[in-house]
């Protein structure tokens, strides 16, 4: 579905990610872990659009991409339409808009109402808090709550892939809890999931697969179950001996 | 001092006031969407009224084809300044966007120097808007009730697109964070480009007002209500629209009871007075009435 073929990035004179390359694959739960300035967001912000690379390539295929897509000059405002939406470091909730409008900005490209309507009364079910809240602005919201709402503001770009980074920052461990199981069902009902995030043992306990980012170059990957046990990964990211 | 002259100083600062609310609700769109403070704003008034009167005088069209089309024109001004000077400063800091707004802004008011001269016109609407309306203790032209009217149904048209329509909610989306906005699929250029159109037709029909206003426009006329417009976005907390009107009907009124009220020796220092008024709103209520804290975006 992704392929991502030595791509080099910099930030002002930063040379951040220094030949990377991965790929996930479609029904996938992949994430990447690593510490802080490996690169990860720069990666997800790559495949965004919000980055442009200076070399390498990004191949996607969606059922709405012809074959295999060069996706690595597309901007960012196009990149949703091709199924893959990115809910970004922070959360990038409009503090200002409605929560329902958050929700509605993510279908912003779609014209299908009832699509739309369909998807939204999803968003709801799964998250119950966002449909009582739909009048209240997304800056009144609760971390957690937040942390929801661009979630389902990404769903209702009804994404084939959907690409999260950092989704568990700043929240408590139950809320956290609550979040993976959501994503594991979201997974469930067809969304690939590309997943940054700092809480590695998290990460590597709900995804199949996981790269392993050290400054700007990959360091590991493989199965995540295997990782898990792996010494190396133990010491530097689990807090184990 | 009676109750009648009070009521029509009233009105009179209502008619000034639609005309800075008219004005300041693009600058407010404006330093909202780019973080932009656009001092060329004021010179689409010029260009407005100006326009007005080429439609009016030389073309003899009559006034309600004449209002549209400076509508019109005003928006298509203001695409072209975006396009042309501010676009290629988009993501340079802050200052080199007043800057070069400050650049358009004299440019504007020489090339209307060149083309038009110096020289006062006078600027004539129909009899029909001319003659004299008496309502109870006050009394007004037509011309002003249609300015005062046309001002609330504008402003009324603007809410409505800004508050429940896709592009309005794109709008307050890029103002917020370009970056997502992007990610959602929204067409930052585009609506940053209609932004400036909204926000210059809106300054353009202000033109047209002043000129019914005054009776005379000159291509230097932009810059202080252009500055005022800009007191009043600012007064009414920069950013927000039901602030910039807040704001410019506050400054309307304000600036004519001072020069109303007072004994006549003060009148010529009404512009000191207006900016006064900013400094002392601005002391207590450093983001302005309706404002809300805004971080700076390069």
């Amino acid at each position: 579905m992704l392929k991502i073929d030595d791509i080099h990035v910099y930030r002002g004179r930063t040379h951040v990610l220094k030949g990377v390359s991965l790929h996930v694959q479609q029904g996938e739960i992949v994430s990447l872990i690593g510490g802080n300035g490996a690169g990860k967001t720069t990666i997800l912000r790559t495949i965004s659009g919000l980055l442009r690379p200076s070399r390498g390539k990004i191949f996607l295929k969606t059922s709405k991409t012809s074959g295999e897509t060069d996706i690595s000059r597309v901007p960012a405002e196009t990149i949703t339409g091709l199924g893959v939406t990115h809910c970004p470091e922070g959360r990038g909730i409009f503090s200002q808009l409605s929560v329902k409008e958050n929700l509605m900005i993510g279908a912003y490209l779609r014209k299908d109402k009832e699509g739309i309507a369909d998807d939204y009364a999803r968003v709801c079910a799964l998250f119950p808090i966002l449909g009582s809240r739909s009048r209240q602005t997304g800056g009144s919201l609760s971390g957690g709550e937040q942390e929801m709402l661009a979630v389902g503001r990404a769903l209702m770009s009804r994404p084939e892939l959907l690409t999260l980074d950092e989704p568990s920052l700043g929240l408590g461990p139950i809320i956290v809890d609550n979040l993976f199981s959501v994503l594991a069902e979201i997974n469930r009902q067809g969304v690939t999931l590309l997943l940054v995030e700092q809480n590695a043992i998290k990460a590597l306990k709900l995804s199949h697969r996981t790269y392993v980012l050290e400054t700007g170059r990959m360091a590991l990957s493989g199965l995540s179950a295997a990782l898990i046990d792996n010494e190396k990964v133990k010491k530097a990211y689990l807090g184990g001996t | 001092m009676s109750g009648g002259y009070i009521a029509q100083q009233i009105v009179n600062g209502l008619i000034l006031g639609s005309m800075y609310a008219l004005v300041a609700i693009g600058f407010s769109m404006i330093y909202g969407i780019i973080r932009l403070i656009n001092f060329a704003h004021g010179e689409i008034i010029m260009i407005g009224a100006f326009l007005t009167l080429g439609l009016l005088q030389k073309l003899q069209l009559p006034f309600p084809v004449a209002a549209p089309l400076v509508l019109i024109a005003g928006a298509v001004v203001g695409i072209i300044i975006e396009k042309g000077a501010f676009r290629p400063m988009r993501g340079a800091p802050q200052v080199t966007g007043f800057i070069a707004s400050l650049g358009v802004s004299i440019m504007l008011q020489n090339l209307g120097i060149l083309l038009l001269t110096a020289q006062p016109r006078n600027f004539t609407f129909p009899d029909y808007l001319q003659s004299v309306v008496q309502i109870g203790l006050v009394s007004f032209r037509t011309i002003d009730g249609v300015i005062m009217a046309s001002a609330l149904v504008l402003m009324g048209g603007l809410l409505f697109l800004v508050h429940k329509t896709r592009l309005g909610m794109a709008m307050r989306a890029t103002a917020e964070n370009i970056d997502v906005a992007r990610l959602m699929g929204i067409n930052i250029n585009r609506t940053i480009m209609a932004t400036f159109a909204i926000g210059s037709a809106l300054a353009a029909i202000a033109g047209l007002m002043w000129g019914g206003k005054f009776g005379q426009i000159d291509p230097l006329l932009g810059f202080v209500p252009g500055l005022k417009s800009f007191v009043a976005a600012v007064i009414g907390g920069v950013g927000s629209i039901p602030g910039a009107i807040l704001g410019g009907y506050i400054l309307g009124l304000s600036e004519v009871l001072f020069v109303g009220l007072l004994p006549p020796i003060y009148s010529a220092f009404r512009d000191a007075f207006v900016f006064s008024t900013l400094i002392l709103i601005l002391l207590v209520l450093p983001n302005g009435i309706l404002g809300k804290k805004m971080e700076d975006r390069a």
